[in-house]
């Protein structure tokens, strides 16, 4: 035993240096913005408690086995030692005191994360609607009268409202460099704040598992300077296309479908927070036997719409 | 004699609970009835959930009806009394009275069973089914729920009926009507929620 | 539905499983015939009421479900050792997920510790079977056959492809056509009855059949642990039929509870499936607590470690159980207030875990640790349950969820607490208890190889999964690209996904090795227990058990009376007996027909296996037979048989 004691504790040990090694790469503990960097802060300070607590139960557990272990000179053996007022005690409450210390922070950050990050409350958040549809996103930006698919664009230092809703299944909006992921329900409105300190490019996706191609729910997320923003938010408005019903209505079908930008945005006729039933009434139209009669929606419905720039 | 998976008889308690399998079976359908409480408070549940989800269609207090309800409730309760009755008699040993107010229960709850069917019926003639809308799913399952218990349980006091006609009143034909009036005792109080958080609130309710 | 639709015909990899377990079971039948063994078959085994052989069968029966469900797991590990590959395709990949899911958790690890439970406790409590023997085969065939029906599935018609859990409006109509999903609701609605009926069963059991002198906190830890299983188990499974109810009736009756359209709510189907689903998660746990627990005591030679503590920490487990549902969700947007109730209590079930473990430490301190097979498992459990333990407290920071959520961090903790936990617990308890269902022990070396291995490996497998969910892989996801930069690590999974798969391999060579070599047990104490399933006169106990009931005096009744060493001049008395009935099996295979008439909505078919159910249960009300009673001479023999040997 006393082998593999030490087997354990040396993989232990490459693990930890590994886990450690790693850690500033890994994209949850590289936070991109407040709401990211307030998630990771939590979770290092559970991590230390938490390898406090590994760390009590190995030594005990260690010493324990090699003292206790039944072999010649074996000492100590107490048949009828079967409980200790004060240990009991003793690991009932350093557990509650590490839950309390936990606790307080976690609530504190719950609260926190339903508000825009206190840095730039003083800034007007841009809002962002986020449809999700199998196995697309579909981003609205009201104010500037576009809509994008497929990639979002915001602007740096300046608190992004997310609404988020889907068309379809329930599925998961996160954007892991920036921050927490959320819901986006048929239906249902919920919202989420990110915000992103620096310009540069980060991986979206759906997390929730929505079907078939739900591996490929994926958007780039491209954060901008203010200016940039502004000329981006002027360079589609005058060069994409309107969003035509017609052309809404296809996006609204199961399958891909590649990056677009329009100049006007679906909010002028369906909000999908209101209207649960409108993909699939779309669906019924559109599209007769192929979905509902097939036994597995095996083939592609991969779509190849030449709508918008990028 | 060594009773192996079976406990000992005990001849001074009521018949129904001198066999140790009797005991058994007793203490095992009160678990059972456990088990159906969360059951009903799950569809409960669901129910008041969903209570506001009427789809732009038919809301309750347009359908339900008063008299009709009352006239249900009437009978359930009733027929709970009346399966008391017959517990009564056969802890007395009689069990011509045990059969005879057993057959009142199984007619009142026939005709309970009766009005429910015609209820949804008519429900049906107006257009109201299972997939008008996310509240009528609820109504329909909970009180169909409810109904199917009834069902089983006039079927089951059927089939008692006949074992007691053929068998007499023993330990086990005894413990069989108990477990059999504690179910039917349970479905008159699933009844009571029903009746008052389903069709009182639903007649003032006018949904979201 | 088209006959080339119902049986899979355009996927080679099913259609060789399909090929294969046409085959295996040609080749059953072919040796029952062979060796004349069909009424042995039915005689010993499908019409027994035993609960010893009712327990056996669960066991063989989640072994060939974690041979099922590994290969599901292997599969998927396969095609995510490297980026874009292609041994299966989307759709492919998200059935085997399903089923990989649902089969673990309700066929595996549920039959392995309900079988567990059925061979243990009765002979722990000293009793001569279960409080309703009858209604025990009941549980066990309706249990068997849904989960039959379930696996079929994957050859007649399609496997579901929504994940075990099955949110809602994925799995609806619109969004999974086809038989899959309705697989998956009347499987596990038929097996759910089993379930539900054993909890009963077992909570009377253990509250009424104790025997004389064992009042309840005398009872070995794990029946306790039984015992508050049951009562989840009768609170938690009434939820699971309901939802499951309610989907069916969305699915096959066009009703809106969970969809889209008219006023129907996705989110109420996740909100009943985690009611049950969160305390499914201890019905599962805490059996195997209780079985750490024995075989930590014995293999210490001491009594445990707080007893009362013990006990204490499992009913306040059982009842946090019911209030943390919402953690499997805070991403939902339910407000700040409701996350931080779900974080705080989901947190404090840490504190009477923590108790536990820090008992069980505690119960070797002192003792005399003679390193055995079980004892090694127990081991392992204690060291990598604690790995599980406190990424489930991180996981339970609402905050900080928002960013495990759907991860791959999220996989790896459920995977550390329920293979560490449950798995271990039913490989400790299948290598303890073994000699009380065959006569001989597992081999150790082997076993010990089992054990690092498989332990090993599954280090290997899931401990990269921590650091891949915090670079942001998220689950359920069938491929990725090179330059999401999990390559490594997915690799390094794969391997110790395969070692594990060793490890499984290196279990059943173990019982075949045994039953082959293994000295055969002389007495019915194997490894000097301290319980009163050891004191049966012989290896296998005899049918009733005890020819005497024996009487308890405290805690460790059968330690302490071997401490005595009292010689008893027992007097036999008749043993009342249930007798076998092929009724079980009979009504709960019309269940599977009705149920697979409503797979594929063929009316006909669902309304006469229903008939069929409802006419064996009224042939079961006219049935007075009370069982046989075994004499005197019969008892004698048995037993002087015994001690001769």
């Amino acid at each position: 035993m006393l082998k593999h004691s030490r087997m354990l504790i040396t993989m232990g040990f490459i693990l930890f240096t590994f886990l450690i090694g790693g850690c500033s790469q890994l994209t949850v503990l590289d936070p991109q913005g407040p709401v990211a960097e307030q998630q990771k802060d939590l979770i290092l300070w559970s991590i230390v408690f938490m390898l406090l607590i590994i760390a009590v139960v190995y030594i005990l557990f260690i010493w324990i086995l090699l003292k206790y272990r039944n072999r010649e000179g074996h000492k100590g053996y107490a048949s009828h030692h079967e409980g200790s007022k004060w240990l009991e005690i003793v690991w009932t409450f350093i557990p509650i005191l590490i839950v309390i210390a936990l606790a307080v922070p976690t609530v504190k950050t719950i609260y926190s994360l339903e508000k825009p990050p206190t840095e730039t409350a003083h800034k007007k958040p841009l809002v962002i609607h986020v449809t999700s549809v199998n196995w697309k996103w579909i981003f609205s930006y009201p104010e500037q009268h576009i809509e994008t698919v497929n990639y979002l664009t915001m602007p740096e230092d300046r608190p992004v409202l997310f609404k988020l809703t889907s068309a379809d299944a329930m599925s998961s909006f996160w954007i892991p460099s920036l921050g927490g992921q959320k819901y986006a329900m048929a239906g249902m409105q919920t919202e989420l704040y990110l915000q992103a300190d620096h310009i540069g490019v980060f991986e979206g996706r759906n997390s929730n598992f929505t079907g078939k191609d739900f591996a490929q729910q994926k958007f780039k997320t491209e954060v901008l300077t203010e200016v940039g923003f502004q000329q981006w938010v002027k360079k589609t408005q005058i060069k994409a296309p309107k969003l035509t019903k017609a052309q809404y209505d296809q996006l609204m079908q199961e399958g891909l479908a590649k990056v677009m930008s329009f100049s006007s945005t679906h909010l002028d006729w369906v909000d999908h927070a209101k209207d649960s039933e409108y993909a699939l009434k779309v669906r019924n139209k559109l599209e007769k036997p192929s979905i509902s009669s097939e036994k597995k929606p095996h083939k592609e419905h991969h779509m190849h719409e030449k709508g918008g720039m990028e | 004699m060594d009773h192996g998976y079976q406990q000992h008889t005990n001849t001074n308690a009521h018949l129904e609970y001198q066999s140790g399998q009797g005991r058994l079976n007793i203490l095992g359908f009160w678990v059972f009835l456990g088990a159906e409480v969360a059951l009903f408070s799950t569809l409960f549940a669901t129910y008041f959930v969903l209570m506001h989800r009427t789809a732009n269609g038919p809301v309750s207090s347009e359908l339900f009806q008063v008299p009709s309800v009352l006239i249900m409730t009437f009978l359930l309760l009733t027929s709970s009394f009346t399966c008391g009755l017959a517990i009564h008699e056969m802890r007395r040993s009689n069990l011509k009275g045990v059969i005879i107010w057993l057959v009142v229960t199984l007619l009142l709850g026939a005709g309970f069973l009766g009005f429910e069917i015609k209820e949804f019926i008519e429900y049906t003639h107006e257009g109201v089914t299972l997939s008008t809308s996310a509240y009528w799913s609820a109504f329909f399952v909970l009180t169909g729920t409810h109904g199917l218990h009834v069902t089983l349980g006039l079927g089951w006091i059927i089939l008692i009926m006949i074992q007691l006609k053929q068998r007499g009143l023993t330990p086990t034909t005894t413990s069989k009507v108990f477990i059999s009036s504690l179910y039917w005792h349970f479905l008159d109080v699933v009844w009571i929620f029903i009746f008052t958080g389903v069709y009182l609130i639903g007649m003032v309710m006018h949904h979201g | 539905m088209k006959w080339d639709q119902f049986f899979i015909t355009d996927e080679p990899l099913i259609v060789g499983a399909g090929i294969s377990i046409l085959l295996t079971g040609l080749g059953i039948i072919f040796v029952l015939t062979y060796l004349k063994k069909w009424k042995w078959l039915w005689n010993e085994w499908l019409t027994t009421v035993d609960h010893k052989k009712i327990g056996i069968m669960y066991i063989l029966f989640a072994i060939l479900m974690l041979f099922r469900g590994g290969v599901d797991a292997l599969m998927m590990r396969t095609q995510l050792a490297v980026p874009n590959a292609h041994f299966l395709d989307a759709q492919h990949y998200n059935e085997i997920f399903t089923t990989h899911g649902t089969i673990m958790i309700l066929f595996m690890a549920m039959p392995f510790l309900i079988g567990l439970i059925n061979v243990v406790i009765p002979l722990q409590i000293g009793a001569r079977d279960v409080a309703y023997p009858y209604l025990n085969a009941v549980s066990f065939w309706t249990f068997f056959f849904g989960a039959c029906l379930f696996n079929i599935s994957f050859v007649i018609g399609g496997s579901p492809s929504a994940g075990w859990t099955s949110y809602m409006p994925l799995a609806g109509n619109e969004l999974s056509p086809g038989p899959g999903q309705n697989y998956y609701l009347l499987g596990l609605q038929i097996s759910g009855i089993g379930t539900l009926l054993t909890g009963i069963n077992f909570l009377v059991t253990i509250l009424k059949m104790r025997a004389k002198g064992m009042t309840l906190l005398r009872m070995p830890m794990f029946t306790w642990s039984t015992l508050i299983t049951c009562v989840i188990i009768i609170f938690a499974f009434p939820i699971l039929t309901v939802a499951l109810a309610l989907m069916t009736f969305d699915r096959l009756f066009g009703s809106h509870f969970f969809t889209l359209a008219s006023g129907g709510m996705d989110m109420l189907w996740a909100n009943l499936f985690w009611l049950w689903g969160h305390p499914e998660v201890y019905i599962v746990i805490l059996p195997a607590f209780g079985m750490f627990s024995e075989i930590i005591s014995t293999f210490s030679r001491k009594t445990l470690f707080g007893y009362k503590a013990m006990v204490y920490s499992m009913l306040v487990i059982a009842g946090l159980s019911f209030v943390v549902w919402v953690h499997h969700f805070f991403t939902m947007g339910s407000g700040a207030a409701v996350n931080s109730f779900f974080s705080i209590t989901t947190m404090a079930i840490g504190i009477p875990t923590g108790v536990k473990i820090f008992n069980w430490l505690f119960t070797m301190y002192k003792g005399k640790i003679s390193v055995t097979t079980p004892m090694l498992w127990s081991l392992g459990f204690i060291v990598n349950f604690v790995i599980g333990g406190v990424t489930g407290v991180m996981l339970a920071m609402g905050a900080a969820d928002y960013q495990y959520h759907n991860t791959y961090f999220l996989i790896s903790h459920f995977h550390y607490v329920l293979i560490a936990g449950t798995v271990f617990g039913c490989f400790a308890g299948l290598h303890f208890w073994y000699p009380k269902m065959v006569g001989y022990k597992l081999n150790e070396r082997i076993g010990k190889w089992c054990f690092w291995i498989f332990t090993i490996g599954f280090n290997i497998c899931f401990f990269p999964m921590y650091i891949l969910g915090l670079d942001g892989m998220p689950r359920r996801i069938y491929t990725y690209n090179a330059s999401d930069g999990w390559t490594e690590l997915n690799i390094v999974a794969t391997i110790g996904a395969f070692m594990m798969g060793i490890g499984f391999i290196l279990l059943v060579y173990n019982v075949y090795y045994s039953f082959r070599y293994a000295k055969r047990e002389q007495t019915g104490d194997a490894w000097d227990g301290r319980t009163l399933e050891w004191s049966t006169t012989s290896a296998i106990p005899p049918h009733y058990n005890f020819a005497k009931i024996p009487e308890v005096t405290g805690l460790d009744g059968f330690w302490r009376s071997k401490q005595e060493k009292e010689t008893e001049n027992v007097e036999y008395k008749p043993i009342h007996m249930p007798s076998y009935s092929g009724r079980p099996f009979v009504m709960s295979a019309f269940l599977f027909i009705s149920g697979f008439g409503l797979v594929f909505e063929w009316w006909a078919i669902a309304i006469l296996g229903a008939i069929g159910t409802l006419i064996c249960m009224v042939l079961r009300s006219f049935d007075y037979d009370d069982g046989y009673y075994v004499n005197v001479e019969e008892i004698q023999k048995t037993e002087s048989v015994y001690k001769e040997v």
